[in-house]
């Protein structure tokens, strides 16, 4: 499902004294089966924006095109179930949404919503939770009484229950260790080539960015100022720096090495295994030409 | 909806209004309360909106921001001006059209008690939007302090209060966070038949109170850390300072009621 | 150097009736000095958190003592300790006591019953050294979180303590809100001798600590100074952590046949090291 948005703007509390403009002519096209990753500070219009990508929020302005349906700022929309079932939204800190008896009945609380019968619901719900690393027993247990790193796996697997082909990400590894800041973004890279959904990762790491993304927005001020593919994005280093922002770690190691070397590296690398292979190519060179 | 009301909120600002001490407002506001039920005759009547205009200039709050905000009561005023017009019959007949008859008496009520009506919400409305809801507090906070003696938990009730404001736009976020959540989970409280939409509820309400309950341990902790042990031996950060002006708007009350009580007829 | 905190031999469970099930802490010693500043790593539920709370009475242990400035901290000296020792806590919210930036800086005043004249001084003061003094009057939910946590730390540091504890204080931020932290504490090292404690499992916050303390699963693993624990490499990754990225990088160079003199914390020194050993004719 491709996903289209043209010039939208958006306005909280348009109309009153309290007005609040989050964003303005954004446009982005994020192609079915992509991994799109949309990187800006807190306050950047980012998470505004994602409530657009299922029609949580309606444009005030310009269109989004979702699959067939047409959203069109100030028109009504009938029937956004389908859509919303479609993308998947992991929300920051999305074990704050876990609310039932069982953590069975909260996984299949969303299959549930949309239609599906029990069964299938209570057998996705039982997969998930063998993929997502989990204990067998945590399906009859509360989810509150899970640790904090289990109850996220189980508000995933609440979002993943619903089949979607779209999942959107805000921010899922926030106040995570690192073990489980790594486990959690390798499960998404795995579903992402695994079942070939289209990955939509709002996120301040640049890092995981440049890791996993092939396609990236840069949101600023509620406007989205640089979007393209990663070596694009991360090689433009002085307008990253105009945005307040800082290269990946890998691209400011490549620089400082560069600036050393005397000469730019033939490529951009986006990972520590690739610039010491670069490096060790460079350096076998240079032992031959000399 | 929502955004739009703007009873109860606040506008941050500098103008002569913003300026007064809180107790001076509060103090202000009740006795007009009293003072409006003297109104009985046009004259007095015009005073009152006058003075009330007076007020709204000083406030430096957009007239058309306020009658905006009026909106949502807009509907109690029309029905007390129409209860009144059909249901007093005294004075002359003004108006007669099959079975509605309008009395010279009854118009005139209608009028009067929709005037006060409006005057009442626009003063109060200019107190809570000229005064920050924690100036309101510290106000009612020393205001109330003679009835410590009666052992009234002031300081706590205070309290209380000030950390439920603070926490206002936080749950409200909150709410709206999880809300969406849910809804992004299929679950749908705007549609669908009554039962539906209460079941619906339950997915909000839980996570809301889990996180509630949240928040105010840990809000406890960092309170009881920084060494809070109740209101004894406490000394106050907020002071609040009376001065001319405050004096002033009391005064010039003071004579609107002598003026409105020489006017009574 | 004068210790200024210890534990001795600390053992808390927050289920003491259920003895099969594991202990929160088990048999805990350390002890930090004056001035320094000490780093508490572990992952999620190593028990970081429940050590915070020993040290400042928010728990007590049911064996062993915990010591601050030469005292067992008990019920009887606790508020006297709790009023020389500031505390900041993960999420930046729910710490936010007061109705704005500086009544939330006057409340632990307040309730030590400063006097208003020496309030407003203190307020000032405080938050000009965490550098929001600007933000007197603004509201919680109009500030970033870094910013919240800068004034919580502020309303810690109010009443002069010796000693800061930084509960994961920069887990809930955006890597900006967690410069803006980090650097405000570096600063406030530099100009004052504050001790500072930081629970956290950010590798690059441990790094600037004088030492770290590694935790597993309630026990003490390990402590030293931060190229001390690093030098163990895969070690701390089976633990649940990280390693600092010039690390890994050296790790990873010197796989791939790139020779270096040693293993590198800063990425600078690893650049140069790369330069020099295998570049440089």
């Amino acid at each position: 499902m491709d996903i289209q948005l043209q010039k939208i703007g958006y306005s909280y509390a348009k109309g009153t004294p309290f007005e609040k403009r989050a964003l303005t002519d954004v446009d982005l096209e994020i192609i079915s089966g992509s991994y799109q990753a949309i990187i800006g500070h807190t306050g950047s219009g980012k998470s505004t924006l994602l409530q657009h990508l299922n029609a949580l929020l309606k444009p005030t302005e310009g269109t989004i095109q979702i699959g067939n349906l047409m959203i069109q700022a100030g028109k009504k929309v009938k029937n956004l179930k389908p859509i919303r079932q479609k993308i998947g939204i992991v929300f920051q800190f999305p074990e704050h949404q876990l609310f039932d008896e069982t953590v069975l009945k909260d996984i299949m609380f969303g299959p549930l919503n949309y239609g599906v019968p029990a069964d299938e619901a209570e057998r996705r719900a039982r997969l998930l939770v063998e993929q997502l690393g989990l204990p067998e027993e945590v399906l009859e247990k509360s989810p509150f009484d899970l640790s904090g790193g289990q109850m996220r796996r189980v508000a995933i697997a609440g979002v993943l229950a619903m089949e979607p082909s779209v999942l959107v990400l805000d921010e899922p590894t926030a106040g995570l260790d690192p073990r489980g800041r790594r486990e959690i973004m390798d499960l998404f890279h795995k579903l992402h080539v695994e079942k070939g959904f289209t990955t939509i990762l709002v996120t301040h790491s640049m890092e995981d960015a440049a890791r996993y993304a092939d396609s990236v927005a840069i949101m600023k001020d509620g406007r989205c100022v640089l979007s393209g593919q990663p070596i694009e994005v991360f090689g433009n280093e002085q307008r990253l720096i105009e945005f307040g922002l800082a290269a990946p770690r890998i691209v400011r190691f490549q620089r400082e090495f560069e600036e050393l070397l005397g000469y730019p590296l033939p490529i951009l690398c986006l990972t520590e295994e690739q610039l010491v292979n670069e490096i060790a190519r460079v350096a076998q060179v240079e032992r031959e030409s000399s | 909806m929502m955004e739009k009301m703007i009873f109860g909120r606040y506008i941050p600002g500098d103008s002569f209004i913003h300026k007064l001490d809180p107790r001076s407002k509060l103090i202000f506001v009740f006795l007009f309360i009293g003072i409006i039920f003297l109104a009985n005759n046009i004259i007095s009547y015009a005073l009152l909106v006058v003075f009330t205009l007076i007020t709204i200039f000083f406030s430096k709050i957009r007239l058309y921001f306020l009658i905006n905000g009026l909106k949502p009561i807009i509907f109690l005023v029309i029905f007390t001006f129409l209860l009144h017009i059909f249901f007093t019959k005294e004075g002359d007949l003004l108006l007669k059209w099959q079975f509605i008859e309008v009395y010279e008496e009854g118009l005139k009520q209608g009028i009067f008690i929709s005037v006060r009506f409006l005057v009442l919400v626009m003063i109060t409305s200019i107190l809570t939007l000229t005064t920050s809801p924690i100036s309101i507090t510290d106000g009612m906070e020393t205001l109330l302090n003679p009835f410590k003696r009666f052992k009234l938990p002031v300081h706590e009730l205070a309290l209380m209060m000030s950390i439920s404001l603070r926490f206002i736009p936080t749950l409200m976020d909150e709410t709206d966070k999880i809300l969406k959540a849910q809804m992004a989970r299929g679950s749908d409280i705007s549609s669908g038949p009554v039962r539906e939409r209460i079941k619906a509820v339950v997915p909000l309400l839980i996570p809301l109170f889990v996180s509630a309950f949240k928040r105010a341990e840990d809000l406890a902790v960092a309170m009881e850390v920084r060494g809070y042990r109740g209101g004894e031996g406490r000394t106050r950060y907020r002071q609040l300072k009376w001065d001319w002006r405050d004096s002033t708007i009391i005064l010039v009350l003071i004579i609107i009621a002598i003026i409105l009580l020489w006017l009574r007829s | 150097m004068n210790e200024i905190l210890s534990f001795h031999n600390v053992i808390y469970t927050y289920s003491p009736e259920e003895t099969e099930i594991r202990k929160a802490l088990e048999d805990i010693s350390f002890s930090v000095s004056d001035g320094e500043w000490i780093a508490i790593v572990g992952h999620n539920g190593s028990g970081k958190s429940t050590m915070a709370k020993l040290m400042n009475g928010l728990l007590f242990p049911q064996s062993g003592e915990v010591r601050v400035f030469g005292e067992t901290l008990n019920a009887d000296n606790l508020w006297d300790i709790r009023s020389q020792m500031g505390m900041v806590f993960q999420n930046p919210d729910n710490q936010f006591v007061g109705a704005t930036v500086q009544d939330d800086v006057a409340f632990a005043l307040e309730n030590n019953g400063v006097s208003f004249k020496d309030m407003v001084v203190r307020v000032h003061e405080s938050l000009t050294q965490v550098k929001m003094e600007k933000h007197l009057n603004s509201e919680p939910h109009h500030l970033s979180g870094g910013q919240k946590q800068r004034v919580a730390i502020a309303a810690a540091l109010a009443l002069k303590p010796k000693i800061l504890i930084l509960d994961e204080a920069t887990s809930m931020l955006d890597p900006q809100g967690r410069e803006e932290v980090l650097t405000t504490v570096q600063r406030l090292r530099k100009e004052t001798n504050l001790t500072v404690l930081s629970i956290t499992h950010d590798l690059e916050e441990a790094l600037l600590a004088d030492r770290i303390l590694v935790l597993n699963n309630g026990r003490k693993y390990t402590e030293g100074t931060p190229d001390e624990i690093f030098s163990r490499g895969e070690e701390l990754v089976e633990l649940g952590l990280d390693l600092p990225f010039a690390l890994r990088m050296s790790k990873i160079l010197g796989d791939n046949g790139i020779i270096l003199k040693q293993d590198h914390m800063s990425e600078r020194d690893l650049v140069n090291d790369i330069w020099i050993s295998n570049f440089k004719k």
